[in-house]
């Protein structure tokens, strides 16, 4: 049974969640709680906090705080060209049928500080579709957003990710797709051109336009049962009959209720397409 | 009797965290638990980012318990052996599911032992013995700690022996080992603790 400090812990969490939640707007509440309450406590020291519960008279008090507390419950942790055999797969088995499009729409939820969907415009650049594409790249997290829209990174981040750049099928060399300076390397602005960083909440937002393809991976393993069936359903309104949803590979689409509307391209890299038909009941 | 008193109460999930040397502790110790134990076995290995399904399947073939591959949201179930994936740390819920989250990696390590260890501590409190093996770093350390303070059991392998003794070092130093075995002794002791463990330490 657990012991009494953990339920301290969680009545501390619980409140903290509430305030956050009515004060503010923004409900974690169906977060999953045991990676949450490790990032709350992150917080509460960084804030100079001995408790999570000493974080809430701040939290209703203090306006100014709430950028931060958003960053440190939403740590923007990513890379560029993570699970390589999954950006193959786009390359081989889904380029072929956006090619056919005229005009190709992207949702990419959960941006962080933008490396994957950089990753997934340099990947359009060279199979020639990027110029008729339009991404969409959402995160709830402001600083991670700015640092995203700048698009500059340790230059030795970007040798690396050229390893997996290469795995993926990358035909070039990655450091092509940047200017380099001072120890950093910026992303070109033509790759850049073709995206729109915007801030976007899973939680309570709605569908914003109709898109080909929705990349969300890495987001849904924070989130409980409900709240994943509420943003998996939110996909399936955006996506266009035939479009593709793109998960993390340890994000599992079988317990959801909206499984029947999409059909497995590569199950193991949880590459799924929405049905064409009206989904079986 | 403190909240920390370990002789107390039978034994319900077991954690087990390793590093350098890990796998052939674990052949040690796994492939001896019968059909049928009564508790979930979760480890915690650092291993490369490809080579999880590997070690799976190593321990596979020689275990009696069947070896998966723990998947967010779903229940640790008893008589079952648990992997934690490679490149995502495995959290333990209040309500005995697991979590993945892909944060920043502590002390360098993702899976971490001490954050599995923090949080099955706090999920299973005094129902869970912690298991530390060979391994060349100090994670794993902070984890049993907290295992210790949630009235936990903590089992560290005798460094005297250990391909890498600093895991085990680590936890020793902070105090936060009840019992210093060798591998092959820890199949034996897990499979008393779950009877209970009002005898002290089973000889
Ligand atoms: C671990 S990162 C994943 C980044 C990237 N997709 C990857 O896989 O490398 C998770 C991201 O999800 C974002 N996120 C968390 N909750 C969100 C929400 N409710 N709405 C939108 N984004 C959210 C976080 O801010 C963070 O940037």
């Amino acid at each position: 049974m657990p012991g009494r400090a953990s339920n301290l812990h969680a009545i501390e969490l619980d409140l903290f969640l509430e305030a956050l939640a009515r004060r503010h707007g923004y409900d974690f509440r169906g977060y999953a709680r045991a990676s949450l309450r490790r990032r709350a406590a992150g917080l509460a020291i960084k804030l100079g906090c001995a408790t999570v519960a000493e974080l809430i008279p701040r939290l209703l008090y203090d306006d100014s705080l709430l950028p931060e507390v958003l960053s440190g419950l939403s740590v923007p942790v990513t890379e560029m060209f993570r699970d390589p055999s999954v950006f193959k797969a786009i390359r081989e088995q889904l380029v072929p049928v956006l090619a056919t499009y005229p005009r190709i729409n992207i949702w990419q939820a959960g941006c962080a500080t933008g490396e994957e969907v950089y990753s997934l415009a340099i990947l359009l650049e060279e199979v020639g579709l990027l110029h008729k594409t339009q991404i969409y790249a959402t995160d709830i997290n402001d600083q991670a957003l700015a640092k995203a829209e700048e698009g500059i990174f340790p230059a030795k981040l970007i040798e690396k990710y050229t390893e997996n750049y290469l795995k993926a099928g990358g035909t070039k060399a990655l450091v092509a797709y940047f200017s380099l300076g001072y120890g950093f390397a910026k992303i070109d602005a033509a790759i850049k051109q073709r995206i729109s960083f915007a801030h976007h909440n899973l939680v309570s937002d709605g569908v914003f336009c109709e898109v080909n393809l929705v990349v969300c991976r890495n987001v849904l393993i924070y989130f409980d049962r409900q709240l994943q069936d509420r943003v998996l359903g939110l996909f399936d309104t955006s996506l266009s009959r035939g479009g593709f949803l793109c998960l993390g590979t340890k994000e599992n689409l079988a317990f959801s209720a909206a499984a029947n509307a999409f059909q497995p391209v590569d199950a193991s890299l949880r590459l799924y397409r929405k049905r064409q038909g009206v989904p079986p009941p | 009797m403190t909240a920390a008193d370990p002789a107390q109460g039978p034994i319900h999930a077991f954690a087990i965290g390793c590093s350098a040397g890990g796998l052939n502790a674990l052949h040690a110790i796994l492939p001896e638990l019968p059909e049928g134990f009564p508790a979930p076995v979760v480890v915690v290995a650092h291993l490369g980012a490809n080579d999880g399904g590997n070690m799976a399947a190593a321990l596979r073939r020689d275990c009696r318990l069947p070896v998966v591959e723990a998947e967010e949201r779903l229940p640790a179930q008893a008589g079952t052996v648990y992997i934690a994936p490679p490149d995502y740390h495995l959290l333990m819920e209040a309500d005995h599911t697991f979590s993945l989250s892909a944060d920043a990696k502590v002390l360098n390590a993702r899976p971490s032992i001490d954050v599995f260890m923090e949080s099955a501590a706090e999920a299973w409190g005094r129902s869970l013995a912690a298991i530390l093996l060979t391994g060349a770093n100090a994670d794993g350390a902070a984890g049993m700690a907290a295992v210790k303070a949630n009235g936990g059991l903590c089992i560290v392998q005798d460094p005297d022996g250990a391909t890498a003794p600093e895991m085990p070092d680590a936890a020793i130093a902070l105090g936060a080992a009840h019992w210093i075995a060798q591998p092959d002794r820890i199949a034996f002791l897990m499979i008393s603790l779950c009877r209970g463990r009002g005898g002290g330490f089973p000889e």
